[in-house]
Formats: structure tokens, sequence, C-alpha cells
């Protein structure tokens, strides 16, 4: 059933990356438990803007957890504490009449602060641009049916491929490091036979690319399996490490 | 001005490797002598960069979002159809050029359409090529599904999640190019004005959304690769960004828009349920095939759904339609259960709602395949709703989904604008007045990886090479123009934020230019329109200033241009006397209450060209020519 519920925010605002940022305190009244927590930040804002004070800047987009461009830290959570959840599928009904919560944006290295909750994160494409493809042009590819792909592989490829880029998982490493992303391309497409050829050189690529990117190392933390909103596996990384030895190899006996 | 769309000459299914072999080609070395902007990386921008810059141009492609893994067609979800007929089952290019006129209710272009139906092949091989996990079955065969308005299994899918699949299908091939410098990628800009000198497009003015700078882009050619409009709706099943002001701000540089009244309406989304929502979140309608749409038999009956009775429910569509049943086109479903509603039998806390309903379903296959096929659906009802819909039925009702008008385009592609082309669902071209399902995908990739980078060399060499460059005065003018609207709105400093007039004209639309119109309700929404558009430019509050990361000036933007863009939706659906697809007018129906077309007076495309602001716009006419499918009335009994 649909109830109301009085909220305390405390919200980073940050004018821009020069800007050192702060905590400031909103009261959200009225909420309906029903909305997301995107929306509850649309009524706050609608105030702001009333109240002639400047919006919380965030991003957001497809408003249904697939495009990947919503995202903040919510009471020290990447995308709250709901499990498997974009923090635009987050209903308030998750939150108690009187709660106080803390938003943050997502903070690594790799992810320059544009404003308020708002962050940079096209490291993460520069990533996929060292090797998340497969090298064909568009034209006289094969017939679809050609190469058959057995169905659990098809699921495993799958699995990893839900990965929407968000870099949540970057935000709850303690080292910043952006394994799991790289992890679900590297496994995606060295799954799949059409792959297969580049596995290696691509699993070295993106790591390589990573590293200089600024993000850090993995050292097994599980956070962000933990965070994923699309409960992405380490077991990918586990695939990524070994592609990656292959590389190693590979690129010595050339 | 005539309208010329260039369909070549010749039996249809040879016109596409006629004209293929007619068009001249550039000189690979000169390829890399062309830029070429590309606004957009949905299925269709993302595709048509990428193979373009595979192809040796120059590309420079622009988008809203801070990446291009992120456009609107990443949340397509049923699949993609094409013509392999893999499962045998009696399907073949002609069949699905077929179905394709018939759905949008034989106001589309057949020439483009069979096309379409051809190249379909090519991008199932092509995306396989590029790793998508489509669904296979336990042979490693790509699996189909049928879906809404189709009686063959042409549907290709990634569980619920092809648009995503096939996006960063599309995407990695760009960011490939990116890799190889060929394609210079410009996130967090919005196009605001298509720039044209000698009467050809010639670049853009975008503006950089986090710095708030004023940017000109020139080059050879432009692709618009925009989306759809609507959100003019307000509540639609539309990313927030998505806009209409690419589009209408190049219709305002001399671009024809074509039928913008063709909106569609999906039948199976969540329902409305409270003011503050932002927006809809469809249910695939893949859901449809094994889901039963139903109400209760009598008016008003408000026990929970597992106390009905079967023999007091109404399967609406399955008795209406028997052949087809819950499988009828969107238009037909929207407006079922509309109807239904409006008869007082919708269910739900508002009454606006039917149920899809599974349990059959479950019954027959069990559990396990019912959550293989729309796991991630059911999950997705289950955290908006709060509700289990392996338990309870769903509750669904339509929402506005897609807009079949666009800028208008011959079989080039290119708008009436030289040099300025249009893809994927920001032009009219393939869908005529309803759009069949699973058929926007198809027709963004056929449109990006497979139509324009051949249309395109026959557009740059048969043109004069003119090197214009940012410095042009017609740059000066663009930017000037930009920069006063901005400023503009920025000044104005009122009481009612843009959400709030967003809103206000979501509501007049969808009440008098949603599923069904009426000729007084049209006029007087035109008034109410220009009511609210005066409002506006005195009493929008627009918070911050232009030099900055200001999410509330880029929706004031948008919002300013759907006020002017309703209108001529409105305007739109006056002119068309008649009912097709999804502009669905009272005064036309059958006594079935389907949609009653009038071939002798509308069998045409309407082209709206812009006189000037506060202007009647001027209509073009493109006759309709059916020489291969004939002229029926649609029946889906
Ligand atoms: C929820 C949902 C489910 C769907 N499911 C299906 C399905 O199963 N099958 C199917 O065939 N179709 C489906 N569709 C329809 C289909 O997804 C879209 O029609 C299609 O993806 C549109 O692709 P596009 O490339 O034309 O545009 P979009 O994907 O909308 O991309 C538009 C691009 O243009 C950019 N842009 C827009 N304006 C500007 C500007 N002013 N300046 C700079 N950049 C700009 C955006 O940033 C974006 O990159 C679905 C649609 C929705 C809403
Ligand atoms: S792995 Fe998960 S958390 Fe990381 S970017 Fe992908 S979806 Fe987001
Ligand atoms: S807004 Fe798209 S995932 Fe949240």
């Amino acid at each position: 059933m649909t109830k109301t519920i009085n909220l305390t925010l405390k919200v980073w605002r940050q004018q821009g990356p020069k800007d050192k940022g702060r905590f400031e305190t909103y009261h959200a009244k009225n909420i309906s438990t029903d909305m997301s927590f995107l929306e509850m930040l649309d009524v706050v804002n609608d105030q702001l803007t009333i109240d002639d004070k400047e919006p919380i800047a965030f991003d957001h987009d497809c408003r249904e957890g697939i495009c990947g461009m919503c995202g903040c830290v919510v009471n020290g959570r990447a995308h709250g504490a709901e499990k498997g959840t974009t923090l635009c599928q987050l209903h308030m009904r998750h939150f108690d009449n009187g709660d106080t919560i803390a938003i943050e944006p997502f903070r690594a290295m790799a992810f320059k602060a544009i404003k308020d909750l708002a962050v940079d994160r096209s490291a993460l494409d520069k990533i996929i641009q060292a090797g998340g493809y497969v090298s064909v042009n568009t034209g006289g590819a094969q017939d679809a049916n050609a190469i058959l792909v057995p169905q659990e592989v098809a699921d495993l490829a799958m699995d990893a491929a839900q990965c929407i880029g968000c870099g949540a998982c970057v935000a709850a490493c303690p080292n910043a490091s952006a394994m799991l992303f790289t992890s679900a391309k590297v496994s995606q497409l060295a799954l799949l036979p059409q792959g297969m050829p580049e596995a290696a050189k691509r699993a070295l690529n993106m790591v390589r690319t990573m590293d200089e990117l600024g993000f850090g190392n993995c050292t097994n933390e599980r956070e962000c399996e933990a965070e994923c909103p699309k409960e992405i596996s380490i077991t990918n990384i586990a695939r990524l490490n070994r592609e990656y030895l292959n590389a190693g190899f590979f690129s010595r006996s050339i | 001005m005539a309208l010329d769309a260039k369909i070549p000459g010749g039996p249809i299914s040879e016109k596409w490797d006629r004209h293929r072999f007619e068009l001249k080609l550039v000189n690979p070395a000169n390829k890399r002598k062309f830029d070429v902007i590309v606004v957009g990386t949905g299925l269709a921008g993302g595709s048509a960069s990428a193979s373009l810059a595979e192809l040796g141009y120059n590309v420079k492609t622009f988008c809203i979002q801070d990446s291009p893994r992120r456009a609107h067609s990443i949340s397509a979800q049923g699949g993609i159809n094409a013509a392999k007929n893999y499962p045998n089952d009696g399907d073949s290019i002609w069949r699905l050029f077929y179905d394709t006129v018939k759905g949008g209710d034989f106001r589309a272009r057949e020439a483009n359409v069979y096309r379409l139906a051809q190249v379909s092949n090519d991008i199932i091989d092509q995306c396989v090529a590029q790793g998508i996990p489509f669904a296979r079955d336990y042979g490693g065969l790509l699996d189909n599904r049928s879906f809404g308005g189709a009686q063959v299994s042409r549907t290709f899918y990634a569980r619920g999640q092809t648009g995503q699949q096939l996006l960063l299908g599309a995407y990695s091939a760009m960011m490939r190019q990116v890799a190889a410098g060929k394609v210079q990628m410009f996130p967090r800009r919005e196009m605001l004005d298509v720039v044209v000198v000698d009467g050809h497009a010639k670049g853009i003015v975008a503006r950089n959304l986090i710095s708030g700078e004023i940017e000109r882009h020139a080059a050879d050619a432009v692709v618009l690769c925009t989306g759809g409009y609507g959100n003019v709706f307000f509540l639609s099943t539309n990313a927030m960004a998505s806009n209409v002001t690419a589009a209408y701000r190049a219709y305002k540089k001399g671009a024809f828009f074509a039928n913008p009244c063709f909106t569609q309406i999906h039948p199976t989304c969540i329902p409305v349920h409270g003011t503050y929502q932002s927006k809809l979140t469809l249910m695939s309608e893949s859901l449809r095939n094994d889901g039963r749409v139903w109400v209760p038999k009598n008016q008003g009956d408000n026990r929970k759904p597992d106390q009905i009775p079967e023999s007091e429910r109404d399967y609406f569509l399955e008795r209406k339609y028997p052949s087809f049943g819950n499988l009828v086109p969107r238009d037909v479903a929207s407006r079922n259960a509309k109807e239904q509603c409006d008869i007082g039998k919708g269910v739900g806390e508002t009454g606006h709602a039917v149920y899809l309903d599974f349990a059959d379903a479950i019954n027959r296959d069990g559990r396990d395949v019912i959550e293989k096929k729309y796991g991630n659906l059911f999950q997705m009802y289950e955290k908006i709703m709060a509700e289990n819909p392996y338990e309870a039925p769903m509750m669904i009702y339509p929402a506005i989904h897609y807009t079949m008008g666009g800028l208008w385009v011959d079989y080039n592609l290119m708008s009436n604008v030289p040099g300025l082309f249009v893809l994927g669902e920001a032009n009219f071209s393939d869908h005529g007045a309803n759009r069949l399902g699973a058929s926007a995908l198809m027709q963004g990739l056929a449109d990006g990886y497979f139509v324009l980078p051949y249309t395109i060399g026959g557009y740059l060499t048969g043109t004069p090479k003119a090197d214009v460059t940012t410095g042009h005065k017609a740059f000066d003018e663009s930017e000037k123009q930009v920069t006063d609207g901005i400023n503009r709105m920025l000044a104005i400093d009122g009481k009612r934020t843009v959400d709030d007039f967003h809103k206000t004209l979501g509501h007049i639309m969808w009440d008098y230019c949603g599923m069904a119109r009426t000729n007084e309700g049209l006029a007087m929404a035109q008034t109410m329109i220009q009511e609210l558009r005066a409002e506006f430019w005195e009493n929008v509050r627009v918070p911050g200033n232009t030099a900055d990361f200001n999410q509330s000036l880029e929706r004031a933007g948008r919002v300013a241009d759907f006020l002017e863009f309703g209108e001529l939706m409105i305007i739109d659906a006056l002119a068309r006397q008649e009912s097709c697809g999804g502009h669905f007018n009272e005064k036309f129906e059958t006594e079935e209450h389907e949609a009653l077309r009038d071939d002798d007076n509308f069998c045409h495309v309407a082209a709206w060209e812009h006189t000037g602001d506060g202007q009647e716009p001027e209509f073009h006419k493109e006759p309709l020519v059916f020489e291969n499918v004939k002229l029926t009335q649609r029946s889906y009994k």
C-alpha cells in the first residue's frame, strides 16, 4: 500500500572539479513510498528550484536499470543497499519515516568530479576501446547459424554481457579497481567462438589500459560483486586472469 | 516543392541491387577527405558511425549521455526481426515486407520496406559475428520467437535485453574505430542547430553540456540519428533525455517533418500510479506470447484476481480476435484495453489497468521455462509494483512508446535538405501509421549498417566539394540564434518549473492527441498548447546559468521545442481526416471500432514545411503508390 514518509537528506554538493565539496542537508517531505529514489530527488529539486536554489545535479536517463547512467553512493552503498538494483530502480518503500540518508557521488581516482553527484566515467569507454570488441567490419559476415554455440555457453556469455557500465564496482572497491567491469567484457567475448581468436590479446590490452587510467588492482575484496546491480559474478575475473596468463605466455612465444 | 522520393525503377525485389549498382562510388583514397557528422549513438547512429569509419570516412559522433553506450536503444527488450525463416514456418523476405506494410496500415513506402526486409538477414549475421549472445536452442542454433502482430517466429532475442546487446555490439564496433582514430567521439553534447550553407547541410552547432560552451562543427554531410519524440507526452517509455530538439531544429532549417501525428501506444506498460511519476516502464510485448489479457466480465468487480472464477473473466482479445488472440498489433491491443477501462472494467487502484496473466503458461510449461524467457521482466515488475507476477497476474496499461513520424527522407534516407540524412526512429520512413514489434531495432541497424554507407557515397560524389569552415557566417548566425534562445530562457525567472510545463503539455497531448482523437478535442488542444507556450515564455523558471553543467537548462530547451512541436502534431492529426494505425480519429471507425482508412484521399505522406515562427506550416504531399501489396481493410479476426 502507498504511504508517505519524511526524510532528511545529506547530499554531497560540489560546484565543479576544483571545488572542495561538502554535505548539505535537505528535508524531503511527503515522499510516496511508491516513488523511485530518483523521483524523490526530482521532488527535492523542484522545491529547490522554487526556493531559488540550485537543484542537485545527478546523472540518469533510462530510469529502468539498463542504461547505466545513474548511480550514487547511498548510505555508504553504491546504488543503495538493495541487492541487484540500480539507483533508478530503488524504491522509497525500502526506507522508513524519519530516516537520514547520505548521498554521495561514485568516487575513484579514474572518475573525475563533474558536479554534485555527477562524475566522469569515460575511462570505462577507454577500456573498451582497448579491445572490448570483435575485429569485424560491417558486411560479408557468414550465416548466423554457421557456427553453433552451445546453449550453456551462450547463457554464460549473456550473464557477463549484462554489465551496464555503471561503475558501481569501481566505487565499491577499496582499490577502485575496474576488474569486474573489464572481466565482464573479456569473458563475454572469450566464451563465444567469434571472440576467441583475440581473447588473450584483448585481455592483455584491456587490463593494461585499465592500469594506465588509474584504476587500482584487484585484491579479491569481492565488494564489486556485492554491489553490482546486474549481479555480475567474480568468476569472470578468474576467467580474465586465465586469458591474461595465456596472453603473457603468448607474447613470450612470438 | 515537389517531393521526389527517388525510388529506383524496376521490380521491387531488384530495386535495391540496381540502385546500389547505379550509385557512384567514392574512391577509397578519397573517402578520408570527407568529414561526416553523426548525431546520436543509438542503434542507428552507432552502426552508422562504425560502418562509415570502417569505409574510411572521418566521422565525428555526438551524443547527450556521458557515454555512447547509454543511448535510449539500450532499453529495448523484446527482440529484432529478420526474415531468416530458420524455424521453417513459412517466413520470407516477401512476408516480412508484406506484414510490415499491412501492419503500418498502408501508410509506408513500399520500396523502403522491401529493402528493410531484404537486409534484415544481414543484420543478424553481422550481430552474431560481433559476439552478440543471442538466445540459442539446445542444439546451439539461434532461437526465435513470435512477437506482437506476427504469425511466424522471426524474432531474435537476447533474454529481455535485446536492445542492450545490439547497442553494445554497435558501440563496440564504434569504439574500435575510435581507437583507430577514425571516429572522434563527443559525448555530453547536445546538437542545437543544423548549419545550412547554400542549401546544403554543412555542420552543426552543439552545446557542451559540462562547460556550457557553444561549439561549431563543420562537415561534408550531417546524419541525424536522434531518436523519437515520444516524450512530448511527458510520460512515455522513452529515456528521460529523448527529445525532438535535433529533428525540430532541422525542421526549422528547412527539413520537412513527415506524419508527426503517427505515434504508437504500447499496450503492455506498467500503469501510471502517481503525479510524481517521471516515466513509464514497458513490459515487453513478448509477454503477450504467453500472458493472457483479461478483465472481469462485470463492471466494478473489485475482487482480487484469484477470486474471480474463470467464467467471470473476459479474455477480450481472444474473444474478439480469435485468430490473432493476444498477439494482435499494438494499436489494436491498446485501444481495446482503453475501451475496457472506459466502460468501467479496468482493474487496480486507479481502474486504468487490465490483467496480463501467466497462470496458464506456468501450469503448462513450468515456472522454470517462464523464468528463463521473461525472468528479468518479472523481476523489473516486482521491483516497481512490489507484487510477484509468478503468483498474481500483472497489471498493464497502454503508454506512449514509439513515434512513426519523423523527418521526411527519400529512398537514400536523405531529407529534402541535401546533405542532411536521417536514420532510425528520427526519420519517418518504414513503419507507416503503426510499427510492428521488433522492427525498430531492425530498421535502426538496417539504416546504419547497410543503407547509409552506400547512399551517402552517392551524395558525396555527386556534389561539388565545398570546404566550409566553422568561420562561415552561417555558423555565426546559428550560434547567435542558439545563444539568444538560451539567454532568453534564463532571463524569464518565472514561477513554474520546466517539468511542471512539461507535465501539463503531456496531459494535453495524451487526452486529445493520444489513443483516440476527435476533431473538436484536437482543435481545443491546439489553443491550449498555444496558451501554454505563451505562459512558458513568461513564467518558466530556469535556475543557474549557461556556463555550467545545468540540467534544468537542458530540459528547458527540450520542453520549449516540444511546446511548438506538439502543435505541429495536432495540425497533422487535424489534416488527416481518416483513421489509420496509431492515428485513430473517432469520426472514422468501422462498425467494429477499427480504424477506417480513406485511401482515396489520404493514401499519402503528409510532409510539413516550416514557414516561420507562429505561422501555419505548409503542407506537402508524397502520394503512396502500392504496386505490390493490395490495399485492404486490416483485419486480425
Ligand atoms: C522501452 C522500450 C523498448 C523497446 N523495445 C523494442 C524491441 O524490443 N524491438 C524493437 O525493434 N524496438 C523496440 N523499441 C524501439 C527502439 O528501441 C527504438 O525505436 C530505437 O532503439 C531507436 O534507435 P535510434 O538509434 O533511432 O535512437 P535512440 O536509441 O533513441 O538514440 C538517440 C541518440 O541520439 C542522441 N541525441 C538525441 N538528441 C540529441 C541532440 N539534440 N544532440 C545530440 N545527441 C542527441 C542521444 O544521445 C542518443 O545517442 C523499444 C523502445 C522502448 C522505449
Ligand atoms: S560490473 Fe556491475 S557494477 Fe561494474 S559496471 Fe558492470 S554492471 Fe556496473
Ligand atoms: S537511469 Fe538508466 S540505469 Fe538508472
